[in-house]
């Protein structure tokens, strides 16, 4: 399994291209990181990747996923799991919830169903957690449970933006070492953009640098 | 992108809607009344082009002073509206979130204006509660002889439309304070010497301005042409110009109806000038608004005058409330001598003897909100999601279109549909009743839910699709549970708006269609109080209710969802 973006360039016309062509190879089980100044285009570039690029953007390159270009499908067909700044769970189903809409259409029955929540709620340390109002949760355990929806989905490849930014530093260690653990755990292809070295040192995976954007004349 | 072509066929399918079914009947209804102003109209038999219906227009007696009430009441109430609104405004902004404004507000919004009229009229009349409880302050020993209700001067009529104006002019300036930072341009404007009114008339109205101007216009266009609220409040004989086409085109004496088609032309024309004049105050005002700017000055203190302004809403407020409480006083009330306060003995006699007429009406009434609320909010949702899927906003010439049926006078063009309704024959049924009433409940359900649906966190829709969810399941499972609250609210307004319609439902019910409001309407001249007020408070009390009903669902199926909470109402 591998995630290959080839000659990737995002611009909005008549703009010229947010950053040179970018062309990276992430293996099954690897995290590389795309490191750049902000407003750089990382979130775009992510964006692109996930199928969620306004259409103001052009978009030009491939984007192969174990060799298949997905450029053509949509978002939800890409299988591509895509984990925000925010947690971003949906604010009027339950904690549990929230992780059943996740999980993966392949798992059929509804014992079947709820014991794979019940698992992965387990694996997060939030057992019990269930019925809780997502915003009644602490930072922490939302983005464990946000993670938890999104690999519950079955994704070939993960996408991180910036996900441990907006955490506190204590937890923010204790985040990268669990999502880092589940990407090895999954052999998926994990695709991080990041500004914070840390974040990069963390993975002990390849670092792409993007160039600050040129001014504009 | 599938995600783009998925959204261009719903727009496509929303286009051919309103075009079959909202510009279609308002254009056509219009051709129907010009062809009939210039003499043509077959099914009277009148084939040939003339100009004698304005002929027998112009001739008609009392046309000059209906006019002319028609242009007094309609301006002044809108700019006496429109300056009260701005001076409370800028009074209690500071102390009251958009939120907490709206469920004040909501009341006032929910009364259709037929029941608020009758209730003014309860209040106000010689014999009414405030001559009552200043009978024994001033020695009065019989109601006075003055004709304060249905007075010549258009008095009753202004306040009536202003009490029901102001409550929707607060709730639309609020909402569009909330896209300009007040609390920052009142703070530069005080630290540079102008006090808190200049502030607000300086700087704040102008930017206010722009974002309101349709629902001014909106107002203005209501006022000019108000039907229900002019035969109940408004001067008798003769009454305002829409009142008097009303009558015109219900004679039994059919040829009236192309005297009526010339009126009904007239009458769109006094809106469009009021348009007209309103461009031209905006144009004047934008320059010599700029040459006092640049003076400097930061002259005396306008505070008196926000004080006096918010002193009137509240006023106005007071009034609304007494009008709503005498309905219902007045539907139980018995025996009720003169000059007492409250009845001296209840009854449900009112209530309980013509239980079938009043249960029809309710049950007629029901049944066109549910229908013309539900295809309103349907047409609108998809309307929305079709902007979502397509990823482009609204054009300007589409935010028109919804506004369009808002500014064309409805007697301009209701009667001429409804000739068009007859040839297909489906005039006198329900159905023209829902499809006129939608003509009107879609376009407040479109503006109620247009702004939720753009402030909903895009992140939550992105998130489903990168978990693999589809448009449709994006939309059933995360968009429409998170906006229950607004669409609620939205559907609340439909109601409300359908169940005030009078002129669709007479027009297109040829009669035979009774609701709350028709016979509400009907009632108020003259017959029993009581039963009156059965009517009225039932028309008062469905919207209301469906309002109670929009606040109280969201809160017991989110009660454990904090962050919906404060989702705007």
């Amino acid at each position: 399994m591998s995630l290959d973006l080839v000659d990737l360039a995002v611009r909005l016309p008549p703009g010229a291209p947010l950053f040179p062509p970018l062309t990276l190879s992430v293996a099954a089980g690897q995290v590389t990181t795309v490191m750049g100044p902000s407003g750089v285009g990382k979130s775009t570039l992510l964006d692109a990747i996930a199928g969620l690029l306004a259409p103001t953007f052009a978009l030009s390159g491939h984007i192969n996923l174990n060799g298949v270009d997905i450029r053509p499908l949509p978002a939800e067909a890409r299988r591509i799991g895509l984990m925000f700044q925010d947690p971003v769970l949906f604010p009027h189903l339950s904690v549990g919830d929230n992780l059943a809409f996740g999980l993966t259409p392949k798992i059929k029955g509804r014992a079947a169903r709820r014991d794979a929540v019940a698992v992965a709620l387990a694996s997060a340390g939030l057992s019990g957690l269930q019925d809780r109002d997502p915003a009644s949760l602490s930072g922490g355990q939302r983005s464990r449970a946000a993670l938890m929806r999104t690999l519950l989905a079955d994704p070939a490849a993960l996408l991180l933006d910036e996900p441990f930014s907006k955490l506190d530093v204590a937890l923010r260690d204790e985040m990268r070492r669990f999502t880092f653990l589940h990407v090895r755990e999954r052999a998926i292809p994990a695709l991080l953009v990041t500004h914070d070295p840390e974040d990069a040192a963390a993975t002990s995976g390849p670092v792409v640098r993007l160039p600050a954007p040129q001014p504009p004349r | 992108m599938t995600m783009t072509r998925d959204g261009r066929a719903l727009r496509a399918v929303v286009m051919v809607v309103l075009a079959i079914g909202l510009i279609g009947p308002i254009m056509a209804g219009l051709a129907q009344t010009g062809r009939a102003a210039f003499g043509i109209m077959p099914v009277l038999g009148a084939v040939e082009a003339s100009l004698t219906p304005w002929r027998d227009l112009l001739t008609e007696p009392g046309l000059w002073t209906a006019v002319r009430l028609t242009l007094w009441t309609g301006l002044v109430s809108t700019a006496l509206s429109l300056m009260l609104a701005v001076g409370f405004c800028a009074v209690t902004h500071a102390r009251m979130t958009t939120t907490s404004a709206a469920r004040w507000l909501a009341p006032f919004l929910a009364v259709p204006h037929a029941a608020l009229a009758i209730g003014l009229a309860f209040v106000l009349t010689p014999s009414g509660w405030i001559a009552r409880l200043l009978a024994p302050v001033i020695g009065l020993d019989r109601p006075p002889d003055l004709p304060i209700v249905n007075d010549p001067w258009g008095i009753a009529l202004i306040l009536g439309l202003m009490v029901k104006e102001v409550p929707f002019l607060l709730l639309v300036m609020l909402s569009a304070l909330t896209q300009i930072p007040v609390r920052q341009h009142l703070a530069a404007g005080r630290a540079l010497g102008y006090g808190r009114g200049l502030v607000w008339v300086k700087v704040i109205a102008p930017q206010v301005w722009p974002l309101i101007r349709l629902p001014v216009m909106v107002v203005l266009a209501y006022a000019l042409s108000t039907v229900d609220m002019g035969v109940i409040l408004g001067p008798s004989n003769p009454p305002v110009l829409a009142v008097m086409l009303t009558r015109l085109f219900s004679n039994p004496d059919t040829t009236r109806i192309l005297v009526a088609s010339a009126g009904a032309l007239l009458q769109g024309g006094l809106v469009a000038g009021a348009f007209a004049a309103l461009w031209f105050a905006d144009r004047l005002m934008r320059n010599i608004g700029l040459w006092w700017l640049r003076r400097g000055g930061r002259g005396s203190s306008a505070e008196p005058l926000l004080r006096l302004a918010s002193a009137a809403v509240i006023a106005l407020f007071v009034l609304g409330a007494l009008a709503m409480a005498a309905l219902l006083i007045w539907s139980f009330a018995w025996r009720w001598p003169w000059p007492e306060a409250l009845p001296q003995s209840w009854s449900l006699k009112a209530w309980a003897s013509p239980t079938a007429g009043w249960l029809r009406a309710l049950g007629n009434t029901v049944l066109l909100a549910s229908a013309t609320t539900a295809l309103s909010l349907v047409l609108a949702i998809v309307w929305l999601e079709g902007e979502d899927r397509a990823q482009r906003g609204r054009a300007g010439w589409a935010e028109a279109l919804i506004y369009l049926p808002l500014l064309v006078p409805q007697i301009g063009f209701l009667y001429g549909l409804n000739i068009l309704f007859l040839r297909l024959g489906i005039n006198g049924g329900y159905t023209a009743v829902i499809w006129a009433q939608s003509l009107f409940v879609f376009p407040y359900v479109m503006i109620a839910l247009s702004d939720p649906w753009r402030a909903l966190d895009p992140r939550l829709t992105r998130a489903a699709a990168s978990l693999g969810a589809g448009p449709w399941r994006r939309l059933l499972a995360i968009k429409l549970p998170v906006l229950l609250m607004p669409i609620l609210t939205a559907a609340a307004i439909g109601i409300a708006v359908s169940v005030a319609q009078y002129l669709p439902t007479l027009f297109m019910g040829a009669g035979r269609v009774a609701t709350l409001t028709t016979e509400a309407v009907t009632l108020s001249s003259g017959s029993d109080r009581r039963v009156t007020g059965v009517y009225a408070s039932l028309q008062a009390g469905l919207p209301l209710a469906a309002y109670v009903a929009a606040f109280a669902i969201p809160a017991v199926l989110h009660r454990n969802r904090a962050a919906l909470k404060g989702s705007s109402a």
